[in-house]
């Protein structure tokens, strides 16, 4: 599903071998390169908070063997439960418990805390971005809306090289929007809106996923990021602005569309649905996946998804929809067409 | 001598059968009634926790309903918090605490019974919402606006803010109780310095209790004002925010983290002397930063909020903060290293326990330091790693020393050793089970899988992590269930204890094992930090008159000292068992089933008679005035 460039080849092998100081580090952890991994860092930010990482792992790990050192030292010259008890105190104590008990300590973490505030304000601040996208958070999905129109759900085109800024916030429930592998999460909340600028310059799909617990359907609501060239994005969004283009042969499957229930839930830009509960399905046929990352987005899956939704992720909000055969057979043929 | 424990022996006996069964306030009783209750629901929790692990061993099983998963997380929170965590801690208090100050029982005896039952009637009022299939499902933090009546309009979540409230008096009468007792009770000649370690951790717990736990109650009184009267405090279209539900929270739970671990560092600090044979060096350190970790605790509350949206300015103070609370933990974590070195150390299993907990402790400890960062914080947050931290810090900073504390307290209290062989056993599972379950998560965390989540898709690398967790769980169930099984059959079969197994330095190595109800014959006058080492004519919890014990046995009495030199102060008279605690807590719970059930007429009638119990409580009665 990946789709790497050269640039990219070259980022996964450093990546590899980050994944295997990881395996190094940390007994037989198995990593992959499938997975959205906060150490696979593709887009400025989360390049800041891996390099951050690394130096506190080194830190901590420095720390935790002068701690497992002295431990070790104490079990060696262990003694017997007869022995008498000493109640002499060594003159090393104090000055001891103040050098590597307070001193040192604080100079670490002032050190650490500097780096970090340098990062969190460069994260902040990125300069102006280019393009500004709103995504509203759902219970369980995302709805992503574009300056000029454009509108589609669970996934998000980007162009690579520039800044975009996201302005988040929910319809409901807290979410928080994280893709791990492009910058930090910030949650997304009712009446307040958050701004998180994302910049990467590897073309990519990346998978993001709600991070903030939001009920039933939490573990199902996934969505990726797109980066791709200038060019690309902007073929990408020219035709997501456009409303649907309307065939006369699958007129027949756009009047299933509109005598069932779907029409009461979603907007297909350029006919007569408008509803505004679920996403907008103007261009749904050029999504990767269905319900918020849940299912391919494949024709046998959109059948099972339209006729019986709850069985695969219980309690959303979609109900489920009886059709004949020929009138399900019409509707995913329309369906396709919406790309 | 002898006379002296005749007399006491008359003045203190609570009897048996059922009025004493229910009205006992002696605080050894009690103190193992929250022993045995935390660990049954310990327990509970225990299998909540493998269902969960059970249903993530694969990506997509069905062996939870996603409603099922989200309320055993919640409830597994709830449950080990409020349930577990700090009873347990607390019931190492009660029994531990007067004995080490050389007190009778703790300053308010009855209020201590009332603790108790309440803390019982309150877990089995979260955990009747099971019964009705509306338990709590919103997870421990229970944000807002997930947890209002428009998206959980079961009553789960009043199951979740009554419970919290009902628990919450049991935990501030406990606290109120424990300062009092630490600081007017303590016996002859223990000022302020001599007080063992364990007691400061006791003190600085319940310090936090008294004004962290206010802020909990006034966070969930209005999530109830807001679910059963309409009010606007988290409804942002209705004028209020979603966000002061997370301060209000936060503010309470970050505490409730140090309040957990401040009682069970001080249990290890009192372990570590003991098995070093050696006095602790740096005393006066560990015990300010004790104090320092209570102080700082309120101002780190936002660091489970980096993720919020709040302004940098906010977030550079709080992370400030956060980097400080680490300081006062290195430094008794090098003050006991420094112990350790120094002294010759005994590896009992108590010892085991404590190693493991050191290792564990610190390596929750430095992932602790990383959350700090506000740019790492926002990138890991709320993914495994968190769970992974705080499994380290929390299970690993308070279940290995509780159980330490099993292992070097239990024959003081059963009077029977405890098999060190299946011991070893049982600390060599845990471990093993204990780093299997949590240490992958920390790296499934950095791969990018979210927490609270009850299922996962596959081909995101992360199942081999949960697999290997799933596994765990079951060794480290197995490693719990072999110290359950040493503790029952030890209570039957095991050696006897003797007074000091150990050699111990307290106050609660003189005097026999288990201690008789009046604790000691006479009241030592202590001469030193660590009396029991110094002093050898405390044995058998009867110094000598004329080496400053006190008898007082004329009447049910303790001895009041003051505050800072503990000298003699005033004779205490100590109230004898009664029932009106347990009737008050009855009361209670009617009146809280009544709220959550909103039938006004039942709550009205437990007002009611919660008022009634406490003026039977508080009735005169003959020529003392017992309260």
């Amino acid at each position: 599903m990946r789709r790497r460039t050269r640039v990219g080849e070259a980022l996964a092998t450093i990546r590899r071998r980050g994944c295997l100081s990881v395996v190094l580090v940390f007994l037989l952890a198995a990593c992959s390169t499938d997975s959205p991994s906060v150490l696979s860092p593709e887009g400025e930010s989360a390049r800041r908070i891996d390099r951050l990482w690394w130096l506190m792992l080194w830190i901590s790990l420095a720390v935790l063997a002068v701690v497992l050192g002295l431990m070790v030292a104490a079990i060696v010259r262990r003694g017997r439960r007869d022995v008498e008890v000493d109640r002499t105190t060594p003159p090393w104590g104090d000055p001891f418990i103040v050098i590597a008990g307070v001193a040192v300590p604080a100079l670490i973490l002032i050190a650490v805390f500097v780096v970090s505030l340098r990062d969190l304000d460069a994260i902040t601040e990125q300069g102006d971005a280019s393009l500004t996208i709103d995504v509203i958070g759902h219970v369980w999905w995302w709805e992503v809306r574009y300056p000029g129109g454009a509108v589609t759900a669970n996934e998000i085109h980007i162009p690579t090289g520039e800044t975009v800024r996201f302005r988040l916030t929910s319809d409901d429930v807290i979410h928080s929007f994280w893709v791990p592998e492009l910058a930090p999460k910030i949650d997304m909340i009712d009446g307040r809106t958050n701004v998180l600028d994302v910049r990467t310059d590897v073309p990519g799909t990346y998978r993001g996923q709600c991070a903030e617990f939001c009920g039933l359907q939490h573990a199902n609501m996934a969505f990726h990021v797109i980066a791709e060239s200038r060019d690309e994005f902007d073929a990408w969004l020219q035709n997501e602005a456009e409303p649907a283009e309307s065939d006369t042969e699958t007129a027949s499957g756009l009047d299933v569309f509109l005598s069932s229930s779907c029409v009461g839930c979603h907007t297909i830009r350029g006919t007569d649905a408008t509803g505004t509960l679920g996403p907008d399905l103007t261009h749904m046929a050029s999504r990767l996946t269905l319900a918020a990352g849940t299912i391919p987005n494949s024709r046998e899956d959109l059948a099972r998804w339209i006729e019986d939704p709850q069985s695969i992720k219980p309690g959303n909000v979609m109900p489920p929809t009886e059709l004949s055969e020929a009138d399900l057979d019409a509707l995913l043929d329309y369906l396709e067409t919406l790309d | 001598m002898a006379s002296y424990a005749e007399r006491l022996e008359l003045v203190w006996h609570e009897g048996t059968g059922l009025s004493a069964w229910a009205g006992t306030v002696d605080h050894k009783r009690i103190g193992l009634r929250y022993l045995y209750t935390g660990f049954v629901f310990f327990v509970l929790a225990g299998l909540e926790s493998t269902l969960m692990r059970v249903q993530l061993a694969a990506p997509g099983l069905e062996v939870l309903s996603p409603q099922t998963y989200n309320e055993l997380f919640s409830m597994h929170g709830v449950t080990m918090m409020f349930l577990v965590a700090t009873p347990i801690l607390s019931g190492f208090g009660n029994y531990f605490v007067p004995l080490m100050i050389g007190a009778r029982d703790m300053a308010f005896p009855r209020l201590n019974a009332f603790g108790y039952w309440v803390f019982l009637a309150a877990g089995v009022f979260l955990n009747s919402a099971f019964l009705v299939g509306q338990a709590p499902d919103d997870g421990w933090f229970n944000y807002l606006p997930l947890a209002s009546e428009q998206f959980t309009p079961t009553l789960a979540i009043d199951f979740y803010a009554l419970g919290l409230i009902f628990i919450g008096i049991s935990t501030t009468a406990g606290a109120i109780n424990f300062i009092v007792t630490i600081l007017k009770l303590r016996a002859p000649g223990m000022t302020l310095n001599r007080i063992p370690i364990f007691v400061w951790g006791e003190l600085a717990f319940a310090l936090t209790v008294v004004f962290a736990l206010p802020v909990l109650t006034v966070a969930n009184v209005f999530l109830e004002l807001e679910r059963k009267f309409g009010f606007h405090f988290y409804d942002a279209d209705g004028g209020g925010d979603p966000v002061l539900w997370q301060h209000l929270f936060w503010f309470f739970g970050h505490p409730e983290v140090y309040l957990i671990v401040l009682p069970a560092l001080g249990l290890v600090s009192s372990i570590i002397p003991t098995f070093s044979r050696r006095p602790m060096i740096g005393y006066t350190y560990i015990v300010l930063a004790e104090l320092f970790i209570f102080v700082i605790s309120f101002g780190v509350w936002v660091h489970h909020m980096f993720a919020v949206g709040l302004p940098t300015i906010a977030l550079g103070i709080i992370s400030a903060a956060s980097f400080m609370v680490v300081i006062p933990s290195g430094t008794q974590i090098f003050a006991w290293l420094a112990t350790m070195v120094s002294g010759r150390l005994v590896l009992s299993t108590a010892m085991h326990f404590v190693l493991g907990f050191l290792v564990l402790f610190v390596i929750g400890g430095l992932t602790g330091a990383m959350f700090s960062a506000v740019p790492f914080d926002q990138a890991t947050t709320d993914s495994y790693f968190v769970v992974a931290h705080f499994h380290y810090v929390l299970a690993g900073g308070a279940m290995f020393p509780m159980f330490a504390g099993l292992y070097y307290w239990g024959p003081k209290m059963l009077g029977h050793l405890l098999d060190e062989r299946l011991g070893k056993i049982s600390f060599w599972l845990m471990f093993v089970g204990f780093n299997l379950t949590f240490f992958p998560m920390h790296i499934a965390g950095l791969l990018g899988q979210p927490r609270r989540t009850y299922t996962y898709a596959s081909g995101l690398g992360w199942d081999l992590h949960n697999l290997l967790s799933t596994i765990g769980v079951f060794v480290l169930g197995a490693g719990i269930l072999v110290t359950f099984w040493n503790w029952f059959r030890s209570r039957a079969h095991g050696e006897p204890a003797g007074e000091d197994p150990w050699s111990g330095d307290t106050l609660e190595w003189t005097t026999t094992s288990p201690p008789p109800e009046y604790n000691f014959t006479t009241i030592p006058t202590v001469r030193s930090r660590e009396p029991a080492w110094d002093q050898p004519e405390l044995i058998g919890g009867a110094q000598p008159p004329e080496d400053g014990g006190r008898p007082l046995t004329d009447g049910h009495t303790t001895l009041a000292t003051t505050l800072a030199d503990a000298d003699p102060q005033a004779i205490v008279h100590m109230p004898h068992a009664s029932p009106w605690p347990l009737f008050l807590t009855l009361a209670l719970m009617l009146a809280f089933y009544g709220v959550l059930l909103s039938s006004w007429m039942v709550a009205a009638v437990g007002a009611v008679a919660s008022a009634g119990t406490l003026m039977g409580w508080l009735w005169p009665r003959g020529e003392t005035q017992e309260t």
